[in-house]
């Protein structure tokens, strides 16, 4: 069945919810209007309004209540209506969510999954274009995990799910209405932790996450034309991140880029670039590049080019790792 | 109704035993006199452990912590009246409580003394692990309160926080979250009007913190948090209501700090030594102990062996807790997620080589 992101996580919640009554949705209007971006749409009606819970305006509770309720045996699904309103919630997310479990040595567990839209692209106000899942994938204890397309979102949701940890599941807001894809109707997993090979190549390594990865494939079909034969690698998952299938490819390619939404310094490109220095030194031709934003606070739209990663950016950075 | 009669607009606080052992006979719990001889045993036992706990600190063999004493009614007497399902959310000074829960005092020590398996708690007892930052710990009481209701439980939730508590923002979205539910809740506020240094007066412009509650649209009573018969009237009753789809109560427990904030914190700093020497006088467990004897609930001797029984407990339960060996290199990987990354794995055995190179 064709479907887009949007309604690919529909129906992964709708299938979940279906299958185990432990799980509850709950955020800022996903009840009635489905949420903002109407991922939750109908549900409320299906399941009534005990499982789809529209909760006050208070990131922190949705935070915190979704705890509980894991505490108590319940699989909450929590959104929070922008990645840029779930700063309120990292105090709980940071300081309960992820160390429940080794705080109490397994006597207590928080299977959850909190869902945010994030990313920039989309002409929004201040606040709604934030990627900052650095944050997120430094907090020992949480699983963060980003999908590229609609299947990806569908089948990563369900594993999220069903996952013993808590997952910060990230969707890109670019995406969601970008294009649609063949879907399974039924349900089916995607295992958190292993990335995938989008594309094989020889000369260079391009990795990438999320909403970059569309972009990166028009990047490495225009350099194709001039020979360049990129092998291309969706992390899908940044914690734990598959390190090790990056690093195989950097083996045999020798060159890498890791392309990144989010500003430079600290990101999740630095981390793996670190480990592939570490892990395949001997096997690079040239030095690890990233193509990155600036490490300024996201333009508004107007000023949104100077910041957002375009194709030809890509497309330059191909060509000056290969020419090195 | 003593949550209608002491509502936070009638301006009074509920005493039943007042600090020279003189009983309101109305407003008197039903309790047995084996109860009142368990209570009276728990406060024994909790400020015994507490100075122990002190003294272990000064001794460089507990890390910081932070003392009870002065405040052992206000976490007893809702404890007293949880059910076995009930779950108790806690802080860090709740220790009285966690006693009568059933918590093993040797647990309670080794958490302080830097082992996680302080916390690792038998599930069955339903108490969630210590919460150090502050109040929050009330807004997962509100998801335990939600999947309670949600499961048909019909527990209640008792979830225990600070004055200093009152002015975080997890607080009021709790509060609220609560009101909006409906849910199962008794917040009890232990009011020992000291925020580490900040006075109570500086806290919140509000006359009292049980007047909080009206904004919530919840109950709300103030309530003496040195009689442990108020405590227990005002925790029974607002389980009571919660139980029945009544919906949450705020209880301001009027309680004072006599000790510093932690072993780290020197109160004289900040406060007159009068004001503590005046709240001395109001102490819970003598005026427990005042009680215990007019009524003739317990013989001298009775008393004076409870003193002796919990010494030796807590002698036990320090030893115990200081021969428990430190965590292995595999305890503090292991409980990071379910089961370790492969990112995580690689750190660990790197880890464990260089430990058995050693």
């Amino acid at each position: 069945m064709m479907m887009n992101m949007v309604t690919a996580l529909n129906s992964a919640l709708a299938i979940e919810m279906e299958n185990d009554d432990s799980i509850a949705i709950l955020g800022e209007d996903v009840g009635a209007v489905g949420g903002v971006f109407r991922v939750t749409e109908g549900l409320q009606e299906r399941f009534g309004t005990d499982r789809v819970i529209d909760t006050p305006l208070s990131e922190s509770l949705i935070a915190g209540m979704a705890t509980g309720m894991a505490m108590a045996g319940m699989r909450p699904i929590a959104e929070m209506q922008f990645m840029g309103f779930s700063y309120p919630a990292l105090n709980i997310i940071i300081s309960h969510i992820a160390r429940m479990r080794n705080r109490s040595r397994g006597s207590y567990t928080v299977p959850l999954v909190i869902r945010m839209p994030y990313g920039a692209g989309i002409k929004a106000l201040e606040h709604h274009s934030e990627s900052t899942e650095s944050i997120y994938a430094q907090i020992p204890g949480l699983k963060v995990v980003i999908p590229s397309s609609p299947r990806e979102a569908k089948g990563l949701l369900i594993s999220s799910i069903r996952d013993p940890d808590p997952v910060i599941f990230l969707e890109p807001a670019r995406n969601y209405r970008l294009f649609s894809e063949e879907v399974e109707e039924d349900a089916f997993t995607i295992s958190l932790g292993e990335s995938k090979m989008v594309q094989e190549g020889d000369d260079i390594t391009i990795v990438g996450w999320g909403a970059m990865m569309p972009i990166i494939q028009e990047a490495t079909h225009s350099v194709e034309e001039i020979g360049i034969s990129c092998e291309v690698i969706d992390l899908r998952t940044i914690s734990p991140m598959d390190s090790e299938a990056v690093i195989k490819s950097v083996i045999k390619t020798g060159r890498v880029i890791i392309v990144q939404e989010a500003p430079m310094t600290c990101g999740v490109a630095s981390e793996l670039i670190a480990r592939i220095s570490n892990k395949a030194f001997l096997s690079l031709e040239a030095p690890p590049e990233r193509v990155t934003a600036p490490d300024i606070t996201v333009p508004l739209p107007k000023g949104e080019k100077y910041y957002y990663i375009n194709m030809e950016k890509i497309r330059d950075s191909i060509e000056k790792v290969i020419s090195f | 109704m003593l949550l209608d009669d002491y509502n936070p607009l009638s301006g009074r606080m509920l005493t039943i035993l007042d600090q020279d052992a003189n009983l309101n006979e109305i407003l008197m719990p039903q309790l047995d006199s084996a109860v009142v001889e368990k209570a009276f045993r728990t406060m024994v036992l909790s400020r015994v452990a507490d100075d122990k706990a002190v003294i272990l600190q000064r001794q460089g063999r507990m890390g910081t912590y932070p003392p009870n004493k002065g405040q052992e009614a206000a976490s007893l007497g809702p404890a007293m009246t949880m059910g076995d399902r009930d779950w108790f959310v806690w802080g860090f000074r709740e220790l009285a409580g966690l006693l009568w829960r059933g918590l093993p005092l040797e647990q309670y020590y080794l958490g302080w003394m830097g082992n996680e398996y302080g916390n690792h708690y038998d599930p069955d007892l339903r108490i969630t692990p210590t919460s150090i930052p502050v109040a929050s710990q009330y807004t997962y009481a509100v998801g335990l309160a939600y999947a309670s209701r949600y499961q048909k439980e019909n527990t209640v939730i008792f979830a225990f926080t600070g004055d200093g508590g009152t002015s975080e923002g997890d607080f009021h979205e709790s509060l609220n979250a609560a009101g909006v539910f409906n849910l199962p809740i008794v917040f009890i506020v232990q009011n020992n009007q000291w925020a580490i240094s900040l006075p109570r007066s500086e806290q919140t412009a509000s006359d009292t913190i049980a007047q909080k509650a009206i904004a919530y649209g919840i109950r709300g009573i103030q309530v003496d948090g040195n009689d442990i018969l108020a405590m227990y009237a005002a925790s029974e009753e607002a389980a009571e209501v919660a139980r029945n789809g009544g919906g949450p109560t705020l209880i301001e427990a009027y309680t004072y700090r006599l000790g510093n904030h932690t072993t780290s914190d020197d109160a004289r700093r900040y406060r007159v030594e009068e004001e503590a020497k005046e709240w001395e006088a109001r102490d819970p467990l003598n005026r427990m102990l005042k009680y215990v004897r007019s009524r003739e609930i317990l013989s001298e001797k009775k008393i004076e062996s409870v003193w002796e029984w919990a010494k030796t407990l807590v002698e036990e339960a320090a030893h115990k807790a200081e021969t428990t060996p430190p965590p292995s290199l595999d305890d503090v990987f292991r409980h990071t997620y379910e089961s370790m990354t492969s990112n995580l794995k690689e750190q660990f055995d790197d880890m464990k080589k260089r430990e058995e190179s050693q």
